[in-house]
């Protein structure tokens, strides 16, 4: 029996189990697929917003300015890569300077810090590539640009360290409450816990509705982006925002905590809470929009595109509650932007929601909340020395884009979580995100993974089981 | 400045091979061959096929037999190799900082320096086909490895996207390896590759080539389940209604090579955007003096037999630099006129030329009947006659040194009809 069980190992999931393994409590993840953070959580924007978007008084605006200030230390007691870059609201008209004034005001409403409207003059001394049809816009230097899956996988293996039991491969199936206990079926066998934390993603209204749950529909919304290569991550310094105006929401444009230059997205509302492929129409459209902010961004130098599904509600805020159907279920659902930036507030908020339950917490003694990596490429020349001299596998480069040694990727298998994808490896080592995309160092990362994990090539999965890379030996009838 | 080699070469595929062997004959002592796999060789090692060497060795070869021809060269000198060794950094004064298991962060200087780092394969991503994203879509390159060095197949039912070389090489071993290769698929008129190829890999096992076909849509959640083609226009956009749809699990895609130039681009030495390759002097030097480069890192060639005698170009001119003899003069620059998309070199340093200098180029259409011109100013120093001309097929021209004597600081190449 676990006190708690959380549905969902994405970055709300993650938080929710980081906060709750401070404590002497037996929790369980369950997360459906083979790997955490391989929702939402891998295909957004990657920016930790300042907060002056969402309406003053709503949970967003609230959660919003709180996770970014949680985040900063968090991302860097974690080992987590973050950049506090600012952000730029750009404004095309006279017009949207107002909307820009709006912003401000609302800014200072949720208590975002330091902003400043800047005059068209100001904007292209500090952002020469902006296009010069710019008239002004908002500044909010606390705007932080981040890694979103390392984010939501160092909360969660930091969780796991802690005590708390990470069950991959274990979609939910079926919820019974009998006798104040949930009786939770997954594909991976029977959990039994007292509360349940629905992170689900844009899956919690499905979850929800399995203890009879209702209130909110997820609205799938799918948001589509070109990953630049590095030789396009200096055209801008900051996240750049176009206003939102009758034509839509508008496309950024920023730096990465790689130092690629990320583009996009469009939002358009989708079937299905998978539905992440990418259209021509999608792909043209944020082409189009991302060039009105910085004319000249090479699309030549794009190296993937990717799109992500938005956990959009029917209700206008985000839904952090206990289930009016259901005691004891926590629902952390319809979790949009800026549902990356309040991920740790949010964290903190359903602890709070669990004691109003009745859950008792009592703080660990010991309570892991550091995390360090070795990332080769960042060392100078006397650490790539030491670290080479003390496992010789660092000496050896897997991954030549992103400069990976073999030594990392190794490191990565070993950890509490372990990947069994090459995907998985990508994001715990950056292996495979370069330019090259994992043309050359692919096959290599495939063939360590199988070594290490003491299984067959033919069982590497490229991410999601059922992604399998090889059909059958060479020299074997086709059948 | 007291260095631990004449000769650094960078890279141990044919390229590296090639330019060592003739440093070392040249009169380098010390010459230095970085490799960041385990053995020497690059990509040849893959290409199991045969027909390279027809024109440096007169007979055909596989890769790794032609390779292996130039690892044994190699083997009878006193060239020092350093293989599983990645180049990390190198800087316009020849300071090359690599690292390895074995030995660990080094820095080591050199008289002279050549890349030799190759290319890579242009993927999805830069082209940004729609669609979903599973797994079964592969370089041509990658799918090569796995086929031909792992021994495992990539799929069964194969639509491979563009007619490169190494797409057309993997229809047919993909075949024969017993999996469908339902169809090629070329956004331009007129296939990239070479005709031997098309015959040989396509038309001898049925393969149709779909030319000005694209992928419009890839189609799959996990693995690919379907993918859609259709017939562009002139402009190469789609034309709505030609859809064609192909049941299969694996998209091949051959739709470019890129050369690799990380480490040039760091050193700050002068690219050429048409070649994404470093601007080159007729004897394969940069930007920076003392380093050269040659091969597919400066432009992607379509037979490893010119990468060979490009290299040995840049070799022996290594060696001379290391050993003192520095090339200088007066520059002409080679222009690029109608229908040619760049040539190599960029530049010629006209006292530095012996009996002749040979240009490299493409042009930017498939062409019947055409005549090369090279002009200076408004006069004309030289012609040749070409019956056939593609973008897939590269074209050298030697201009000989009296004539080019005659040309000022700049001479144009350009291509146009009978």
């Amino acid at each position: 029996m676990y006190d708690v069980a959380i549905i969902g190992c994405g970055i709300i999931g993650a938080s929710t189990a980081y906060e709750l393994s401070r404590y002497k409590l037996k929790v369980a993840v369950l997360e459906a697929q083979n790997d955490v953070a391989n929702g939402t959580t891998k295909a957004n924007s990657a920016i930790l917003h300042a907060g002056y978007d969402p309406e003053p008084g709503t949970l967003m605006a609230k959660l919003n300015v709180e996770g970014v200030r949680l985040a900063k230390e968090l991302c860097e007691k974690l080992d987590v890569e973050r950049k506090q870059i600012g952000s730029f609201v750009l404004a095309f008209s006279e017009k949207e300077m107002d909307t820009v004034r709006e912003l401000y005001d609302r800014g200072v409403q949720n208590g975002v810090p330091d902003m400043k409207v800047l005059t068209k003059e100001e904007v292209l001394a500090m952002e020469p590539n902006i296009s010069d049809e710019v008239h002004g816009a908002l500044y909010a230097p606390s705007a932080a640009i981040v890694n979103p899956w390392e984010f939501c996988i160092a909360l969660a293996e930091t969780a796991v360290r802690n005590g708390v039991e990470m069950h991959l491969n274990s979609k939910v199936t079926a919820i019974e409450k009998k006798d104040d206990v949930f009786h939770i079926t997954t594909a991976s066998g029977e959990f039994e816990a007292r509360y349940v934390v629905n992170a689900a993603g844009v899956y919690a209204d499905k979850v929800h509705e399995m203890v009879g749950g209702s209130g909110f529909h997820t609205i799938y919304n799918r948001g589509e982006y070109y990953m630049m290569d590095k030789s396009q991550g200096n055209l801008v310094n900051k996240v750049v925002f176009q206003c939102p105006s009758e034509v839509g929401k508008g496309v950024l444009v920023s730096p990465t905590v790689h130092g690629n230059l990320i583009v996009g997205p469009n939002a358009v509302n989708c079937d299905h809470g998978d539905d992440v492929n990418n259209t021509a129409e999608g792909l043209d459209f944020v082409r189009r929009l991302a060039a009105k902010s910085v004319p000249s961004i090479n699309f030549r130098d794009s190296i993937r595109n990717f799109a992500g599904v938005r956990a959009n509600s029917d209700r206008p805020d985000f839904i952090i509650e206990e289930s009016a159907a259901c005691k004891n279920f926590i629902n952390l659902g319809g979790i949009k932007s800026p549902g990356l930036s309040s991920a740790p507030a949010i964290g903190k908020m359903t602890v709070e929601l669990l004691k109003g339950c009745g859950l008792e917490t009592e703080a660990k003694e010991q309570f892991i909340d550091t995390r360090k990596r070795i990332k080769f490429r960042e060392l100078d020349a006397e650490g790539k020395k030491k670290v080479i001299a003390e496992n010789p596998l660092y000496g050896r480069v897997i991954c030549r884009c992103e400069t990976v040694t073999e030594g990392e990727i190794v490191e990565a298998i070993h950890r509490p979580i372990v990947p069994r994808s090459i995907d998985a490896i990508k994001r715990r080592c950056n292996a495979g995100m370069g330019r090259c995309q994992g043309g050359f160092c692919g096959p290599r990362v495939h063939e360590i993974l199988a070594r290490e994990l003491g299984v067959s090539l033919m069982d590497i999965q490229m991410d999601e089981d059922g992604s399998y890379i090889l059909t059958n030996p060479t020299k074997q009838e086709v059948k | 400045m007291n260095t631990n080699y004449d000769v650094i070469v960078i890279g141990g595929g044919p390229a590296g091979l090639a330019a060592a062997c003739e440093a070392y004959d040249k009169g380098a002592k010390k010459v230095l061959v970085i490799e960041r796999d385990k053995e020497l060789g690059g990509i040849l090692n893959q290409c199991i096929h045969n027909g390279f060497g027809l024109h440096y060795f007169k007979e055909e070869l596989t890769g790794p037999e032609y390779a292996g021809r130039f690892v044994e060269l190699v083997k009878q000198t006193a060239i020092e190799v350093k293989l599983d060794t990645m180049v990390v950094e190198i800087t316009q004064d020849h300071i090359v900082r690599c690292i390895s298991a074995k030995e660990g962060y080094q820095e080591l200087t050199a008289g002279a320096v050549v890349l030799c780092m190759g290319c890579r394969e242009r993927t999805r991503g830069a082209i940004a086909i729609p669609g979903d994203r599973p797994a079964g879509v592969f370089t041509a390159g990658a799918a090569q490895r796995y086929v031909n060095m792992e021994g495992y197949m990539v799929g069964k039912r194969v639509v491979i996207l563009g007619s490169g070389d190494i797409g057309l090489i993997m229809a047919r071993r993909m075949t024969l390896e017993g999996a469908k290769v339902l169809a090629c698929v070329e956004l331009c008129p007129y296939s990239n590759g070479l005709t031997r190829n098309i015959v040989q890999c396509l038309n001898d096992y049925d393969i149709p080539l779909y030319l000005s076909h694209t992928i419009t849509n890839i189609i799959g959640k996990e693995r690919v389940e379907k993918v859609i083609i259709n017939e562009v226009d002139e402009n190469r956009r789609p034309i709505p209604g030609t859809e064609i749809e192909f049941d299969c699990d694996t998209v091949l895609l051959s739709v470019g090579l890129i050369p690799e130039n990380e480490l040039t681009r760091n050193a700050q030495i002068v690219m050429d955007r048409r070649t994404n390759g470093a601007v080159v002097y007729e004897n394969m030097e940069t930007s920076a003096p003392g380093i050269f480069a040659s091969g597919n890192v400066v432009h992607v060639h379509d037979l490893v037999d010119f990468v060979t005698a490009e290299s040995k170009r840049a070799g022996a001119a290594a060696a001379k630099y290391a050993l003192g003899c520095k090339a200088g003069g007066p520059v002409t620059e080679v222009k690029t006129g109608s229908c040619v998309n760049y040539t190599v070199p960029q530049h010629i340093r006209r006292e530095n030329v012996e009996k002749g200098v040979d240009v490299f180029f493409r042009v930017n259409n498939v062409y019947k009947d055409m005549v090369i011109k090279v002009t200076s100013g408004d006069t004309q120093l030289c012609a040749f006659k070409r019956e056939h001309m593609a973008p897939g097929e590269m074209e050298k021209i030697t201009i000989p040194k009296v004539l080019l004597d005659k040309a000022s600081d700049e001479i144009t190449v350009s291509v146009e009809h009978q």
